[in-house]
């Protein structure tokens, strides 16, 4: 059979055997190849096995050099995972992908209505429709907003939809997302991966873009905001959330502010934005907080992340919320048990693609065909939110379920077991049919819903359907909507995947200024520790008198900063190393994502010495790899950080850290009484060794030092020359251009400088190092309290 | 009955708050028939830069204020003059505690008087196994819904200690249940918690408690605090019944509500957030006179 194992297809889909009772997306029943895959099976098949392998890691590396990343919930800590790319999209043909997008437009149009009723007339439970039990004890279903109609018109702006293949071909509902739901800007990262991987394929496959749909759902939250310039924000929960990286992603891609609560004030019924520049008016926010928390004052008293009187500004329709806060009530589980009669009732029809089978056990029928049947159902509670494989499952117990369900009735749900379709996936170099979902995400654009043509797949782990959840192995895959049409796309389209126009950018939120700013003091302070602590190091390894006057003067110097020296690696410098890793990720959306790797590396690294280093030329040797890591980072930020306002305040941080550092290691270094090996040990933690030996032909004397740390402008290190820096940013910063009135800091800034230029090496005593020291911790204050708080 | 009331909270921050926000629930509800208030006013001290008023979803009447300047003490004042009438005692016409179930099935809609929003858990009150089987204990034999209900607050009443130093406003009910102490707070969201538990519809009231002095000795101004109690719907027919476990009584006349809710989450008198750091001290002072003259207000100055 020469034939047989001269065709490529055949030996690349060997051993790929779908499960029965399934469809499978690639084959056909009869094993052929379905004809949308055919030509991307092909193309692949005649790839050496290696050069996949090598385009795959080239996709996987792309997504690591971009920092995609979500987290997952341990036991006892949440931890950063890479994302989970399954390399082989999935391809659906643009019929297959209309049907999908035409049903899921009228679903999103059902659930509009439901939830508009719910908030306002509530004439499907006074009529009883839905069980008033059901909607009253869901924590969904929020009071405050009972009555409050949206500022937009709509409840529902972005909502998406888990949908999965069952045994006779049919698309099914498995879940609505109408809370936040979460993984569009995933959806684009790995369309960016697989594109790199496939490029030369993708070009030619026709593959709908995803650029114009984000375009229009941009162009439509533009649209929403009041007249004026009020603006848009995406409002996460914070760095800690699951998904905090794609909320970065998104702000980043369609330009909005990334803000956190307490980013947000409340001013006379209307939603503000504390900037550098004081409140700025904001009138949409796309949230990815979940709604109970967005508000400590009305809804769950004991959120820290919300901002108190958001909901006034709803009530008072001043802030459009994308979506309306209260929407999540329609992912109660138990509503899809409603939804065929809603859809008769409300739409006069069948709903266009069925939802899988639910039923409520709060009432009897329903509860005997669950009690008759536990056998084909998964059990789960009936407020649940979470999709059916992912949460909400609760544990019937063994014995006695018959009688447990009658007890539990209004507060489980029965679901159909779904058994899903399978998809191509690459397991250990081979293809592998694994079950599948897709997650479609729809936006109300101004003409009505639009479908992003994609989305993204999940892709179990094992052939077992109930693996689907990435927090359990799972994988993602993107989605491939092949076109039909051969011809090149339109010209008159915009151009896909293009950039926006470069707009202005928005006034810098005081958060992000804030953490910014510390940013550079902590990297700065870092910077100093590492250099304190190798001179330490450097001098006890030589030394046979580890209680000479200098080394007590070093430990003396580092106590200032908590660094206790009888530990190599000082707890205090791995805790100032690990709060610039967590100022950096606070402002990810403002920051490169190279800098937000290299501080993570270097906060990886510092943990991994303080376990092993040992004291004396190891520590030394340690505080050399933290240091050029450090100038990585630094480097990285100065050549490469855009100019904008928040590099201004990260500078600002790192000078005034460094004039502190500097000025205060003269006072204990340079004093009078000082041991003389202090000023070698000086001129060394100021990094300022050649400079020295090149502008001064005599060894170091007190003069010298003075005049090179604190006096010369030319020195980057010195004091002077930081002042002199501060002063040209805050020439930038707003407040200060304004009839070049002084403020207090500028006068502040002045006075310290001047005091310090008018000084020469002989008259520049400890004194006035110590007095310099307390002008430039109140200076920290001054800016705090002029823009930061 | 005329009553003069007046209600002082004050709060102490040992860091000066730096403005802040809070939702007040002080002033006594019109309840048409049976609570009218002639005169109300409401004075917050630092002047609010912002005041706005509002009916909750409960139908409460809610402040909502906002403090701007630094502030080290906050000052809230609810000052009224009220006339209750006391419902008469009702026959009791409340269904079999086994048929209540199917009572609250029949009844549609979310109005906020609806049984629905009191039958599970609430912000504050998760009903417990524990306090269930107690409560069923307790209540055994009882004929009527209404009588269930006045047999678990009498026996809350016997077997729990007032003592206002055991707990404090954070306290769960599981936790007040077991230790059977705690103050008005305590008792009302134990019997709530209890009466959910055995499939009775209940809520929790704030008001102010007319507290009759000991005969011949004179009322101690200021002794008294905010009260609470518990309301309980006992079918279609008697509605809401309101009942005082801390005093064993079914309220009348003598109870002046200011707002009801699920539990104290709902009602809280001050719900605030501030910029500030520390403990805050509060201080709190409530006084209930009886008005001789019921049918002349205005002739007998209000106490301010």
């Amino acid at each position: 059979m020469p034939g047989e194992t001269t065709d490529p297809v055949s030996r690349f889909l060997e051993g790929y055997v779908p499960p029965a009772g399934v469809p499978d997306e690639l084959l056909q029943p009869d094993g052929e190849v379905r004809p949308v895959w055919a030509g991307f099976i092909k193309r692949l098949a005649s790839m050496p096995p290696e050069k996949l392998a090598a385009r795959m890691a080239h996709g996987d590396q792309y997504l690591r050099d971009a920092g995609v990343h979500f987290r997952r919930y341990g036991a006892d800590d949440a931890t950063r995972r890479d994302w989970p790319l399954s390399h082989i999209p999935l391809l659906i043909s643009e019929d297959d992908w209309q049907e999908i997008a035409a049903a899921l437009t009228e679903r999103a149009d059902l659930l509009e209505r439901i939830v508009a009723d719910l908030y306002g007339e509530n004439r499907l439970v006074s009529e009883g429709h839905l069980p008033a039990a059901l909607i009253a004890q869901n924590p969904e279903w929020l009071r405050p907003l009972v009555g409050v109609k949206p500022r937009s018109g709509h409840f529902l702006h972005f909502v998406a939809f888990d949908i999965g293949r069952g045994p006779e071909g049919r698309w099914w509902v498995l879940g609505d997302r109408t809370q936040a739901p979460s993984g569009a800007g995933f959806a684009l990262e790995n369309r960016m991966a697989t594109t790199r991987i496939y490029s030369d394929i993708f070009a030619g496959a026709n593959v709908t873009r995803l650029a114009a749909f984000f375009r229009a759902f941009r162009d439509t939250l533009m649209d929403m905001r009041a007249p004026g310039e009020s603006r848009v924000g995406i409002l996460t929960p914070g760095p800690m959330n699951e998904t905090y990286f794609e909320h970065a992603y998104i702000a980043r891609y369609l330009g909005f502010a990334l803000l956190e609560g307490e980013d947000l004030v409340v001013q006379d019924g209307r939603l503000m934005v504390r900037t550098i520049n004081g409140l700025g008016p904001i009138s949409v926010l796309w949230r990815r907080l979940d709604a109970a928390w967005a508000d400590p004052l009305e809804l769950e008293e004991g959120s820290r992340i919300g901002t108190a009187g958001l909901l006034r500004t709803v009530r008072d329709g001043n802030a459009t919320m994308v979506n309306a806060l209260g929407a999540g009530i329609l992912e109660m589980r138990a509503l899809q048990a409603f939804m065929p009669r809603l859809s008769q009732l409300l739409d006069g029809k069948a709903l266009r693609m069925p939802n899988i089978a639910t039923w409520w056990c709060g009432q009897k029928s329903e509860r005997d065909h669950v009690r008759a049947n536990t056998g084909q159902m998964t059990l789960s509670s009936a407020h649940a939110t979470g999709l059916a494989y992912e949460t909400g499952n609760i544990d019937p117990p063994e014995a006695d379920l018959d009688a447990w369900i009658t007890r539990m009735g209004p507060a489980i749900v029965g679901q159909e077991q779904v058994r899903l379709s399978t998809a191509p996936a690459f397991v250990e170099g081979t293809l592998r049919p694994r079950p599948m979902s897709l997650r479609v995400f729809l936006a109300r654009t101004r003409d009505g819903w639009r479908v992003m043509p994609g989305g993204f797949a999940r892709i179990g782990s094992s052939p077992d359907s109930n693996v689907l959840a990435m927090q359990q192995g799972g994988r993602v895959a993107d989605v491939w909507v092949i076109g039909r049409q051969t011809e090149p796309a339109e010209t008159n389209l915009p151009r896909p995947d293009g950039t926006f126009a470069r707009t202005p950018p928005g006034a810098l939120p005081s958060r992000a200024a804030d953490n910014l700013y510390w940013l550079g003091r902590y990297v700065e302070r870092s910077e100093h520790l590492v250099r304190m602590l190798r001179a330490h190091h450097a001098r006890l390894a030589e030394t046979d008198t580890p209680e000479s006057p200098l080394l007590a003067l070093t430990r003396q110097h580092l106590e200032v900063f908590g660094c206790r020296v009888d530990h190599p690696v000082p707890e205090a410098l791995v805790q100032t190393i690990g709060a610039a890793d967590g100022s950096a990720g606070h402002v990810s959306d403002r920051f490169s994502v190279d800098g937000t790797l290299a501080l993570r590396d270097l906060h990886h690294t510092v943990r991994a010495f303080a376990e092993r280093v040992e004291t004396g030329d190891d520590a030394a040797r340690a505080m050399s790899v933290l240091l050029r890591k450090l100038s990585g980072f630094s480097g990285l930020v100065h050549d490469n950080m855009y100019r904008f306002t928040g590099w201004r305040f990260l500078s600002i941080g790192r000078a005034l850290e460094r004039a502190a550092n500097i000025t205060s290691c003269l006072a204990t270094f340079a004093a009078p009484d000082a041991p003389a090996a202090g000023l070698d040990l000086a001129i060394e933690v100021g990094d300022s060794v050649m400079t020295h030996h090149r502008r001064y032909t005599v060894a170091t004397n007190r003069e010298t030092v003075l005049d090179l740390l604190a006096l010369d402008e030319l020195n980057p290190r010195s004091v002077l020359c930081q002042l002199g820096d501060i002063e040209g940013h805050l020439d930038h910063l707003p407040g200060s251009g304004q009839h070049r009135q002084m403020t207090p800091l500028s006068r502040a800034l002045l006075k310290a400088r001047t005091d310090l230029a008018l000084q020469t090496p002989g008259i520049l005593d400890t004194d006035i190092l110590r007095r310099l020291s307390a002008e430039i911790s109140d200076m920290s204050d001054q800016l705090t309290l002029a823009y930061l708080s | 009955m005329l009553y003069d009331i007046r209600l002082t909270i004050g709060y102490s921050y040992p860091v000066p708050a730096v403005g802040g926000r809070h939702l007040l629930r002080l002033e006594p509800l019109e309840r048409p028939g049976l609570q009218k208030c002639l005169t109300r006013r409401l004075t917050v001290t630092p002047e609010p830069v912002e005041w706005h008023h509002r009916r909750d979803f409960f139908g409460n009447d809610t402040v909502e204020i906002t403090l701007a300047s630094p502030h080290s003490e906050c000052r809230f004042e609810s000052v009224a003059r009220v006339e209750r009438h006391g419902s008469d005692r009702l026959l009791d016409v409340s269904p079999r505690p086994a048929d209540l179930a199917r009572y609250i099935g029949a009844a549609r809609g979310l109005d906020p008087h609806s049984p629905h929003h009191f039958t599970g858990p609430s912000p504050r009150i998760t009903p417990h196994v524990e306090m269930t089987h107690w409560a069923r204990h307790a209540t055994a034999g009882a004929a009527t819904t209404l009588d269930t209900v006045r047999a678990l607050g009498e026996r809350i009443h016997e077997e729990f200690t007032f003592d206002p130093n055991a707990t404090d406003v954070h306290t769960e009910a599981l936790a007040a249940f077991r230790r059977r102490e705690g103050v008005c707070q305590d008792f009302t969201h134990v019997m709530i918690a209890c009466l959910r538990g055995v499939g009775i519809p209940a809520g929790y009231v704030s008001g102010f408690l007319r507290t009759v002095p000991p005969e011949g000795q004179p009322r101690l101004e200021g002794a008294d605090a905010m009260h609470a109690w518990v309301r309980a719907w006992c079918g279609p027919q008697m509605g809401w019944v309101e009942y005082d476990p801390t005093n064993a009584l079914q309220v009348s006349a003598d109870h002046m509500v200011v707002a009801c809710g699920r539990d104290y989450a709902d009602v809280a008198p001050v719900r605030g957030v501030m910029r500030t750091s520390g403990e805050q001290v509060t201080r709190q002072s409530v006084d209930v006179l009886l008005v001789n003259e019921p049918d002349q207000p205005g002739s007998v100055p209000v106490i301010t």
